[in-house]
């Protein structure tokens, strides 16, 4: 925890610190106070404000399209129905110009993907000290309100994808088929090892490239705000407004990208070669 | 961490951001999406009034038909009526036509009856005076005699 004057690396370093919980070595289960706590407390341990602010974000989504969908009307769409309608048939468009098998699973698994991490990713337009100042307020010292800055909750996404990759895999084309595409390509049965490594990594590079290219851009976005925030408060707006405007475009693509390369690694797995 | 000038840094910066949004980010998001409802109205619209038309349409065409049927069955009476005059007519000029015929072979039947009452009353008439001249083997007065004879051969 910084100290009542903060340098500037204790307050990037503060930002940049989620609010963990977990078991502590000695001061048992609890709120870890600081990147050295939470680091001890390991693996078991949560992020609670990732977690709080992804499912206060999933639940707006699910609320204002289920609202919008119990509404619905074949007139004239409302405000909100038209929104929804333009993002669904945008999801839709998208998937039936990628995915070219049939699964009533994909277009809402991109839907969600889409507007959940577009909401996750808006999170860091709301000024770096805004929300910290009020939990700081109402006692909580760390919160980072971006969940996508945080690897966890990207990882986390990208390995439901990864096992969905490879749960189409197998059904579309069984288990020998899956094998047998891991181990006999691209160079025929003489060098199945090689094959195997090469496809492994391929299979594996999926969700991690996925994870890491949102977590990336968000991370960094997010880390220019703090720098940003650290300048004299009057010269603030000269950087942060451009950075925020440019950050729009960040966070609708990686959204997009995101939804996007799901759908090209499910049909790409519901392919027969 | 303590709230320092920082927050009213961000606070400006947020303030001119939302400004910006506000001004060039907003507008073209609400455009859109009007322009989307207006394009579901408008179809919506052109589709009732097709439905519309159609009904009109339909509507029309019944009518025309039972006019159409209308006109057919006037046609097809007047033409009953028009066939039945002519077979009437027909009959009426077949029966004149017969009668016709019937009067001039009653007419030429009886010019032949005359004429053979003529004949015969002629030859009649020829073979009596000869008869009676035979008869009375001598010299008669044909004269005197024709006048009776005459008589007897009218009597015939």
């Amino acid at each position: 925890m910084a100290g009542a004057n903060p340098t500037p690396s204790e307050y990037i370093q503060h930002h940049l610190q989620n609010l963990t919980f977990g078991l502590h070595p000695e001061n048992g289960l609890g709120f870890a106070h600081g990147a050295k706590e939470a680091a001890e407390m390991g693996f078991w341990a949560v992020h609670v404000d990732t977690i709080g602010w992804s499912i206060f974000l999933g639940l707006i989504f699910i609320t204002l399209f289920r609202s919008a969908a119990k509404k619905a009307t074949t007139g004239v769409p409302g405000a909100l129905q038209n929104f929804v309608e333009i993002l669904v048939e945008f999801v839709d468009q998208s998937v039936k110009d990628t995915f070219h098998g049939r699964s009533s699973l994909i277009a809402p698994l991109a839907l969600t993907i889409f507007v959940w991490v577009f909401l996750m990713n808006l999170m860091d337009l709301v000024p770096v000290d805004f929300l910290p100042a009020l939990f700081m307020a109402l006692g909580v010292d760390y919160m980072k309100v971006v969940p996508t800055t945080d690897v966890n909750a990207t990882l986390g996404m990208s390995l439901s994808v990864f096992v969905l990759i490879i749960y189409y895999s197998i059904k579309v084309k069984g288990v020998n088929g899956f094998v047998g595409e891991l181990t006999l390509q691209p160079f025929g049965k003489k060098m199945i090892p090689f094959n195997l490594l090469l496809e492994g990594v391929g299979l594996i590079a999926k969700p991690i490239s996925l994870a890491l290219r949102l977590f990336g851009n968000l991370y960094a976005g997010e880390l220019i705000f703090i720098l940003i925030a650290i300048m004299p408060f009057w010269i603030q707006w000269a950087l942060s407004v451009p950075w925020a405007i440019f950050h729009i475009l960040v966070i609708v693509l990686q959204a997009f990208i995101f939804m996007m390369l799901t759908i090209v690694y499910l049909s790409m797995a519901c392919e027969d070669h | 961490m303590n709230l320092n000038l920082t927050l009213v840094g961000q606070a400006i910066s947020f303030a001119i951001f939302v400004w910006f949004c506000m001004k060039y980010v907003w507008p073209p998001v609400t455009e859109a999406m009007h322009a989307r409802q207006k394009k579901i109205a408008d179809g919506l619209d052109a589709a009732s009034r097709a439905a519309r038309d159609l009904e009109l349409a339909q509507e029309k065409a019944g009518q025309q038909l039972r006019e159409g049927k209308e006109q057919a069955a006037l046609i097809i009476e007047q033409a009953n009526k028009r066939a039945n005059q002519i077979v009437e007519e027909a009959k009426d000029n077949a029966r004149a036509e017969g009668e016709r015929l019937l009067a001039a072979a009653q007419a030429e039947i009886e010019q032949e009856v005359n004429r053979a009452k003529e004949e015969l009353r002629a030859q009649v008439s020829a073979l009596s005076l000869k008869g009676a001249e035979q008869i009375l083997n001598a010299s008669i007065d044909e004269k005197a005699h024709a006048e009776l004879v005459e008589k007897l051969a009218a009597e015939l």
